[in-house]
């Protein structure tokens, strides 16, 4: 009995996820917009967009092989597999013992590996610079964001995300000082890994400084289509991961129907202040110069060595 | 793990923000972000003290509290702006040297600093044993930031900053100092500043600049 509403949970979930995803991304955009004094293309922007890519004609580059048109595939489905992961609604799914976090951040790393080979496949400049951009980014984000994860590994015992879950939202209320250090770190992790400001501007296209864009300059319709529906999913991601490991209360345990109209209310409500927050930090930040990027991640990095030390020090 | 008193967690809590903005005004370029960190940290510690003075029930550390509040929250970082003001330093941004190596070489300190808090801990019997290697920690971090600043007013801002830590490190080892002592430390950082002050005024009248490398350059030809 239990097995099996794991598995309705899981299918619930997954399903779930994948459809508020691009809600997630047009919230944030609308945040943006009215924090700029414009009127916004309001929320359910991305849906409509997802449409007419999907309505479109695809358009390859002569040179492009199977990999580059493989790759939106790939990419789709490691991100769905990763919000599949995650405990966003319910704890004890089916899924969650197959990865824990670590093999998380690798399937995040398997994807940014797909996109990069794509973003070179067709041999232009601006997919091989973005390659290159991205491929920094992500060997300086991956440290910082396995020592987050690392920190809070450590207090609840455990790697895996329902565990953690389970400790640190379900247990008494404890002060952890060691996880504020780590949520400032992984607010700068999920700023980078996300192609945000200040380390890239997700709505531009023409631009020298793009990363993100860059390598996805040569995709067209479908192909398009999936790939910013798995960027939205991949913000929806980090998002998730933040909550289960920083705000864990209101996530359901499997087999308790009534928790997960609770949990799916209070994921809302997490949403909405999440995507207005990840808002206002763009708005108030500038996008530095790439090679101040380093920077920004080795802060991020330190931060989150720091939370481990003082874990050892305050807390064991 | 056996979860600590709730004031216990809260005095952590206070002083990992107070070592978060340490590190934060090691990385920091603006001379006018440094006071106000500067400024943040002194609320910080007078916060924590407070705790702690509630907690361990002791009316001489209400004391300190108020002059901690008073001279680092509101005089000193008052003092330094009308300073920076009158030596138009205002907009100065330092060329430090390469920031991720400060952060990591701040990093080896911690951990330096944390070993060598560690027996003292274990024996002490105050609620806030397990701060001293912060407090320690927070002394070392100030200390390069002196060591590794070119401008004057940063290196005083790094020496306020690390009798910040030693404050706090009397507080978490035994519970603050005799208030003469006390007094008397407050007095000499307040008078050490205003001295300094007349320096800066010194230092660049003779270089027209206020970068301590003009100093190595003191010999008469």
């Amino acid at each position: 009995m239990k097995q099996a509403s794991g598995i309705i949970f899981q299918v619930l979930q997954s399903v779930l996820v994948v459809l508020i995803a691009p809600l997630v991304l047009g919230w944030v955009n609308q945040c943006r917009a009215w924090l700029q004094n414009r009127s916004g293309p309001g929320v359910w922007q991305p849906y409509r967009v997802l449409n007419k890519l999907f309505h479109k004609d695809a358009v390859l580059a002569h040179d492009a092989s199977l990999l580059f048109r493989s790759t939106p595939y790939i990419l789709f489905g490691c991100m769905w597999l990763a919000v599949g992961i995650v405990p966003v609604l319910a704890t004890s799914l089916p899924f969650a013992p197959a990865a824990d976090v670590i093999a998380l951040v690798g399937l995040f790393a398997l994807a940014r590996v797909f996109v990069s080979l794509a973003g070179m496949d067709i041999g232009t400049s601006f997919g091989t610079l973005g390659a290159r951009r991205e491929m920094m980014i992500g060997f300086l984000a991956e440290p910082a964001m396995l020592m987050t994860l690392f920190t809070a590994s450590l207090i609840s015992h455990s790697t895996s995300l329902p565990t953690i879950v389970d400790t640190l939202g379900h247990g008494e209320l404890v002060i952890y000082p060691s996880m504020a250090f780590a949520a400032v770190a992984f607010v700068m992790v999920l700023l980078a890994e996300n192609a945000r400001i200040p380390i890239d501007n997700p709505s531009t296209h023409l631009e020298l400084t793009m990363i993100h864009e860059a390598m996805i300059l040569e995709y067209s319709a479908r192909h398009l289509a999936l790939v910013e529906w798995a960027t939205s999913l991949k913000l929806t991601a980090y998002i998730t991961i933040g909550f289960a490991i920083f705000v864990p209360w209101g996530i359901a345990q499997a087999g308790d129907w009534e928790g997960l109209l609770i949990a799916f209310a209070v994921l809302l409500v997490k949403l909405a202040l999440a995507g207005a927050g990840l808002a206002l930090l763009e708005t108030v930040s500038a996008k530095m110069r790439i090679f101040r990027a380093p920077e920004f991640l080795g802060t991020a990095f330190m931060l989150a060595t720091l939370g481990m030390l003082i874990h050892f020090l305050l807390e064991a | 793990m056996p979860s600590l008193p709730l004031w216990s967690q809260l005095i952590n809590l206070l002083a990992a923000l107070l070592l978060l903005l340490a590190f934060a005004m090691l990385t920091q370029r603006r001379v006018l972000s440094l006071i106000r960190l500067f400024a943040a940290q002194g609320f910080v510690l007078a916060l924590s003290t407070l705790v702690v003075a509630y907690t361990t029930n002791q009316p001489d550390l209400y004391m300190s509290v108020a002059v901690t509040f008073g001279l680092k929250v509101l005089a000193l970082p008052w003092f330094l702006h009308w300073l920076i003001r009158k030596l138009n330093v205002q907009w100065d941004i330092e060329t430090v040297i390469n920031i991720p190596v400060q952060m990591l070489v701040g990093i080896v300190l911690v951990i330096f600093a944390f070993n060598l808090a560690a027996p003292i801990s274990e024996i002490a019997g105050t609620i806030t044993k397990s701060t001293l290697g912060i407090a320690i920690a927070s002394i070392l971090l100030s200390f390069l930031m002196m060591i590794a600043r070119r401008k004057a007013v940063s290196q005083v801002i790094g020496f306020l900053a690390m009798e910040n830590g030693l404050f706090f490190a009397a507080t978490s080892a035994t519970y603050g100092m005799p208030l003469v002592v006390e007094l008397g430390i407050l007095f000499d950082v307040l008078v050490g500043t205003l001295v300094f002050g007349v320096f800066f005024f010194q230092i660049r009248e003779t270089f027209e600049s206020l970068d301590i490398h003009h100093l190595e350059k003191l010999k008469d030809r």
